[in-house]
């Protein structure tokens, strides 16, 4: 609450700030004064137009993830300052928990899978719809109906569906299928699957809206002119559509793989806080809540959060480097422009 | 970042394609397959909607069965109850305080960006975008931190302060490329009317640029309808849940009482849904636009 009323303040002043100024413009008699008045003004006007913004997101983005390296070199409680420096210490048992390995072996798991499932389906339905199709703009709004509701629900739903006396085993049963009637969430060799089943069917509906925007930004006359010249269908789309493609898959796939690694509410709410682990299916940020919050260790948990930022942010800045330098031309290494 | 492979999008809202409305019906087969896709789109959610018109006898029996005779009381019970509504006021008030946060935030710092030359410019702008690559699950121990010594531990204020941090990345790249737009004309000749440019930026520039402040509302509203793991942070007293928080809550207290928790996970999901179905091509829209341009 106190939050909007600052931004009211703000904007109170925003407002006021050009009448102080248009009435100094007109009283000063010689230009000079005027144009450094104006450039102070111009200041000003930067200031509090970015000042806000800028301050939130330092203070709740930049800041908490300074403060994480800091208190990842203590064990902590969470209590009053940390006192008890165990410098590396706590890398080192992060780097030697079976159970962390584990769960980076999942997150690459779920990167891997997610890019080889998801990217192939996502465009061959995107060519598929991309054709002539009657109600193509239902179609793409249902379709994209499982990204907007919440993994909670999400979650929820498929772990009853999911039990061995669940929804999806009967279903099996009465359609002559029982024998692949399994339980499907807590099996190590199968649970990881039943994860990526909800992730594709949870996360598809964006990609292949992507890649579907992607594809209508293509010039029809490329293929038009590529079938005069006597291509086939499958020509055209192997050696036109996906190179020209090719800056919307990148895009999804860099989306697809830090949103692979932050996996955190689907497995949580799923296999809830600690079954993760013994089905196979814990990632680094179910890790990090059980190893910090729930253990009340929280220098520990700020170590743990340091080691996922610093891999995203590695996986970041080589797929920027090697993968995405020709789409991007350093928009986010060499800023505006 | 996405924003930033692309040219600047059109001012006006991208008008439904007539394109999108082809003469001819087409292959069947196609039909046939988009039927596919979207039956296992919405089999999930259809499940969770009619089972909380079943009974728990029923879905016993049946797991996978539809209901029979039709039960309302599991609905009603819901509907009837103040954790339900208490945990529904919750959630519309950190949505809306975000939206309302994310986007005047948002708009400033984008104008600033968009149409102002100052030095500091480029590196604020690779802040945001590299912000994009750091969602809060990565940050949230350190946040939770940071928001208990701030003494917003279980508040509501705790939750959207961080979520409006945490959604303007998304806000800026997808506003300033709409503000860049804006012909340079339109701003001198404001100029020549005697308009200031503060002035420009209220009345010509949010205007002309509604559109994508709308998108980014919208993705700013659902992002926080949906969030689970700061208010599951932060939260500690039930009487402060958000939806999400409650469904698990409901999920857990009532385990045996599937039909009810059925009826409660599917009423939580009917708002985000409505608005969804109201604002689509807003939203299908505004996230190609942010990726295509």
């Amino acid at each position: 609450m106190s939050h909007t009323l600052g931004t009211a303040a703000l904007g109170r002043g925003r407002r006021g700030a050009p009448q102080v100024g248009d009435a100094a413009d007109t009283a000063s008699p010689t230009p000079r004064p005027r144009k450094r008045r104006g450039r102070v003004r111009l200041r000003l006007e930067i200031a509090l137009l970015t000042g806000p913004a800028i301050i939130v997101f330092v203070g709740l983005v930049i800041f908490p993830v300074a403060l994480a390296a800091y208190y990842g070199f203590y064990k902590w409680q969470g209590y009053g300052p940390p006192t008890d420096w165990v410098g590396l210490g706590n890398y080192k048992i992060i780097f030697t928990d079976p159970a962390f390995q584990q769960a980076l072996e999942h997150n690459g798991l779920i990167v891997v899978l997610s890019l080889v499932i998801q990217g192939p389906l996502a465009i061959g339905l995107a060519l598929l719809l991309n054709q002539k199709v009657r109600g193509r703009a239902l179609i793409r709004v249902l379709i994209f109906v499982p990204y907007v509701i919440s993994e909670v629900i999400v979650g929820t739903g498929f772990s009853l569906m999911l039990q061995v006396t669940g929804a999806v085993n009967d279903a099996l049963h009465n359609i002559g299928l029982g024998f692949l009637a399994t339980d499907w969430l807590a099996n190590p060799n199968i649970a990881l699957w039943t994860l990526m089943a909800i992730i594709t069917w949870k996360y598809i509906g964006f990609a292949v809206i992507l890649m579907l925007a992607g594809l209508q930004s293509i010039p029809d006359e490329l293929s038009e002119a590529a079938r005069i010249d006597g291509a086939s269908y499958w020509q055209v789309q192997r050696h036109i559509t996906l190179p020209l493609l090719g800056p919307t898959i990148r895009i999804w796939a860099f989306l697809s793989i830090i949103g692979s690694l932050q996996l955190f509410d689907l497995v949580y709410i799923i296999w809830g806080q600690y079954i993760s682990g013994t089905a196979g299916t814990s990632t680094m940020a179910t890790y990090m809540a059980l190893n910090g919050r729930l253990a009340g260790n929280y220098g520990y948990g700020s170590a743990v959060a340091v080691v996922m930022f610093l891999i995203s942010l590695i996986v970041a800045l080589c797929y920027q480097r090697f993968v995405l330098r020709r789409d991007l031309r350093g928009a986010v290494t060499q800023g505006v422009n | 970042m996405s924003a930033a492979t692309s040219g600047a999008p059109s001012l006006r809202a991208r008008p439904a394609k007539r394109s999108d409305k082809p003469q001819k019906w087409g292959n069947p087969g196609i039909y046939f397959i988009a039927f596919l896709f979207i039956s296992v789109s919405l089999g999930p959610l259809l499940y969770i909607v009619l089972g909380g018109f079943r009974t728990n006898s029923q879905i016993t029996v049946s797991p996978a069965g539809l209901p029979n005779p039709w039960v309302f009381s599991n609905y009603i019970g819901v509907l009837k109850s103040v954790t339900f509504w208490g945990e529904f006021a919750n959630s519309a008030i950190v949505g809306v305080v975000t939206t309302v946060g994310v986007v005047v935030l948002g708009v400033m710092v984008s104008f600033a960006l968009a149409r102002y030359e100052f030095k500091l410019k480029g590196a604020m702008y690779s802040l945001f975008a590299a912000g994009l690559m750091f969602p809060l699950v990565v940050a949230i121990t350190p946040l939770y931190i940071v928001v208990k010594d701030l003494g917003l531990i279980d508040s509501l204020t705790g939750i959207i302060i961080p979520q409006i941090a945490f959604g303007l990345p998304t806000t800026v790249i997808i506003l300033t490329p709409f503000l860049r737009a804006i012909p340079k004309d339109i701003e001198e000749a404001a100029s020549i009317d005697g308009s200031s440019r503060l002035g420009f930026f209220f009345r010509m520039a949010i205007p002309l640029a509604m559109p994508g402040v709308i998108t980014v509302a919208i993705l700013a509203f659902i992002a926080s309808w949906n969030n689970y793991i700061l208010p599951l942070y932060v939260l500690n007293s039930q009487a402060n849940y958000t939806l999400p928080l409650g469904v698990q809550q409901f999920s857990s207290e009532y385990s045996q009482d599937t039909a009810r928790v059925l009826a409660f996970t599917s009423l939580s999901m009917m708002p985000a849904l409505i608005f969804f179905s109201v604002f689509q091509r807003r939203i299908v829209g505004g996230l190609t636009g942010a990726v295509k341009g």
